[in-house]
């Protein structure tokens, strides 16, 4: 006899669970049925950032990187069901190195990028990079997996945390990464990814007075709209690749933070 | 100091024969017009405006009122300029930059003397701060423009094109160097827009311009008002626009350039937290709380205008305050003497004065050291709010003024929790003779610039700029290169 197989429901991911669009909404994406995120979820989504924000940026970059680390080997034994839902095994392994890559970054970016500086006087002065805090993410349509993945990891290995909007149209890649995130030991909230109508997720976080940055590369022509929104608070906004991986998308998410002391006995 | 000291100290009635810089070293013309193109021309608008001494009221020249005409012909200029100015060898165009500083050197009693004309900040700063570091920024600048490739490793740096850059008032031709000389450097060219009640050193700068013979079109100058700022920011033609000025000019020109592509840097307001840990050495710590908050009149984006003092030594730490505030000297800026000058405009002062009755009325306790204010001109004395609570307006708000709002607190959480309790994030400023815990407030505090027993340094090396909004991107060091570069790959 045949078994009947258990299907997966498709919902949030917010504060480190998966509930339901408060809302009550979904909306069916070749057949499955995926969560609508409402406005009331992105604001829920960017208090759990928020929280988490203290305990991923105080921990240490060596830690950090470990726990990205976990990540890609969480999405490693997850490969079978995250080419189902992306364009297949090869986005999945360009992901999965992608996600060890920026792993790697974690403790040595302040060396690359903060400075030791000979001011003209007898002062010890230094630049350190730190994250700006929360950053939400308009994930590209295309790649999927890969498009969420190239977005949400220079945001993170710094130590920021994120607010996700899946794109509209592939979804599920969102969330089968979100499986992935949530046991990696990453700390709840420090990756949350709302799946929906993008067109109505995208300007509640780029108005949010409490989302510090928006990576818009996923935004397409609403990107105008939502640059104007993120002038409310004086936004950091960012646009980089889908697919590829570079410092200079970590470096747009970080502050230059320059301490002075003086120098004497 | 112990207290015998102080009270012998309190006893001196402290009287200084004035001291004046003669201004006789500085002429200013009758009328400037806009510098475009390499020439002096009229505006197309056919405006002027005078810019006067706040110290005194007396006018000291006019100047043209550009508008959006004049501002089509200044980006028409630095476009033509581009391609000649971004393709010379970086080596020539670094030298240049190095001409430019040693000019501002070998001029700068003149330009020293000028700007406290034309802005009211005592001679004593603009001497000593503002045209130093302005020579400092061509000459450290000057350096990059031919190792740019050095700076960004894995990218190929290239100039952006015309940046258009509006400065604020209260630093003019030092906020003039800390943009016109990475854009240069950089291999852009420039339509500098000065502010409206300072212009005057920013049109001897393109006298500066011509002495080192730098290209026609490199440099151009735009004297105005807000709408001529506003008609910059809207052209159509620029490549870059870099603000320093208020938090809220600089979300209006965010939301402006929305969807437009154009590159921008603000640097916006602030708020800062001083805090005075009860081990500190707590006259030194006075001294960095008065240079804090009453160098430049509080006319500083990164002023210390929130004192957070741990409550066991507040009242030690506000009585010696108010000591040194007795023997702080306001008036003519153009003396040898002066602490605290003049208040930059009319309007700054009204500002000023608004707020401060708020904080009245809110329930703080107002001190102000007596001091006799000349009668022309606008000032305000220095002063002090003591019980002061963190809703206030005058422990939210950007006062610009020489207006300290004081605050206690407890422990190290407590001073972290309130130091970050705001909008802002530009710097802050922690005492204590304890490193491990100048270290854990510096990691914790979320600020651009983190201050640790000393206060208001600034080095063309050294990164500045904000967190939240106190707007986005740095000036000074590598890092302020960056807002001046595009890169291909």
């Amino acid at each position: 006899m045949s078994r009947l197989p258990v299907r997966k429901t498709y919902k949030l991911f917010i504060g480190g669970a998966f509930p339901r669009s408060e809302s009550g909404r979904t909306y069916a994406v070749d057949g499955t049925n995926v969560a609508r995120a409402s406005r009331k979820d992105a604001r829920d989504a960017v208090r759990a950032a928020r929280g988490a924000f203290g305990t991923w940026s105080g921990m240490t970059a060596y830690n950090r990187g470990q726990v990205l680390y976990r990540l890609a080997e969480m999405m490693e034994t997850r490969s079978g069901d995250l080419a189902g839902v992306c364009s297949g095994h090869g986005e999945v392994e360009r992901s999965i190195d992608r996600v060890v890559w920026y792993a790697g970054w974690a403790d040595k970016l302040a060396q690359v990028l903060g400075a030791s500086n000979p001011v003209a006087g007898p002062y010890f002065n230094f630049t350190v990079p730190e994250p700006t805090g929360v950053v939400a993410v308009i994930a590209p349509a295309e790649p999927p997996l890969e498009g969420m993945v190239s977005r949400l990891l220079p945001a993170l290995v710094s130590g920021n945390t994120a607010v996700a909007v899946a794109s509209s149209e592939h979804p599920l890649a969102g969330i089968e990464l979100a499986e992935a995130v949530a046991t990696s030991d990453m700390p709840a909230g420090a990756v949350n990814i709302l799946t929906g109508d993008r067109d109505e997720l995208a300007p509640v976080l780029a108005g949010h007075m409490d989302v510090n940055a928006i990576d818009v590369t996923g935004a397409g022509e609403h990107t105008g709209e939502l640059e104007r929104l993120a002038a409310g608070n004086v936004k950091r906004v960012v646009r980089g690749q889908a697919d590829g991986q570079s410092l200079w998308d970590i470096e747009p998410l970080l502050e230059m933070k320059t301490v002075w002391h003086p120098i004497g006995v | 100091m112990t207290d015998e000291l102080e009270q012998r100290h309190a006893a001196i009635d402290w009287e200084y024969a004035s001291a004046p810089e003669s201004r006789t070293i500085v002429q200013f013309r009758d009328r400037y017009g806009l510098v475009i193109g390499g020439e002096e021309i009229d505006p197309a608008s056919g405006e002027w405006f005078t810019t006067a001494s706040p110290a005194t009221e007396e006018p000291l020249a006019e100047v043209a009122l550009a508008g959006a005409k004049d501002v089509d012909r200044a980006v028409a200029a630095a476009r033509g300029a581009f391609d000649g100015w971004s393709r010379l060898r970086p080596a020539e165009r670094s030298k240049y930059l190095f001409r430019i500083a040693r000019i501002l050197q070998e001029r700068s009693r003149e330009l020293a003397v000028a700007e406290s004309l034309d802005g009211g900040k005592p001679i004593k700063e603009s001497r000593d701060v503002d045209l130093p570091l302005a020579a400092a920024h061509f000459f450290y600048h000057a350096g990059w423009a031919d190792k740019l490739e050095y700076a960004f490793p894995n990218r190929t740096p290239r100039p952006l094109g015309v940046a258009a850059q509006i400065i604020p008032w209260n630093f003019p031709l030092l906020m003039l160097a800390w943009k016109v000389a990475p854009a240069l450097a950089c291999g852009n060219t420039v339509v500098l827009k000065p502010a409206e009640t300072t212009p005057l050193t920013a049109l001897m700068f393109a006298d500066v311009c011509r002495q080192a013979e730098l290209p026609a079109g490199v440099v151009n100058i735009v004297t105005g008002d807000g709408e001529t700022g506003h008609a910059l920011v809207q052209h159509p033609d620029i490549d870059k626009l870099a603000f320093t000025g208020s938090t809220e000019v600089g979300k209006a020109i965010q939301r402006e350039l929305a969807g437009r592509g154009v590159p921008h840097t603000l640097e916006l307001g602030g708020k800062a937290a001083n805090i005075v840990f009860d081990d500190a050495a707590l006259d030194q710590a006075v001294e960095g709380i008065v240079n804090g908050i009453y160098f430049n009149q509080g006319h500083v984006c990164c002023a210390g205008s929130r004192l957070l003092v741990q409550e066991s030594v507040a009242d030690t730490v506000v009585a010696k305050l108010k000591r040194r505030l007795s023997t702080l000297r306001v008036g003519d800026p153009l003396d040898k003497n002066t602490d605290v000058g003049a208040i930059n405009s009319k309007a700054q002062l009204d500002r000023i004065r608004e707020l401060v009755a708020s904080g009245e009325e809110e329930g703080a306790e107002l001190y102000q050291a007596p001091c006799e204010l000349p009668e022309h001109g606008y000032w305000f004395p220095p002063t002090v709010f003591t019980n002061v609570a963190q809703s206030y307006r005058i422990a939210q708000e950007e006062i610009f003024g020489p207006v300290l709002s004081v605050m206690t607190f407890r422990t190290p959480a407590e001073a972290l929790e309130k130091a970050n309790n705001t909008a802002y994030g530009l710097s802050a400023g922690v005492w204590t003779e304890k490193g491990s815990r100048i270290l854990w407030m510096a990691e914790r505090l979320r600020a651009g610039v983190v201050w640790a027993n000393t206060f208001n340094r600034f080095d063309p090396a050294s990164p500045f700029g904000g967190y939240k909004e106190s707007g986005f991107g740095r000036e000074g060091g590598r890092h302020g290169l960056e807002a001046y570069l595009r890169f291909d790959g």
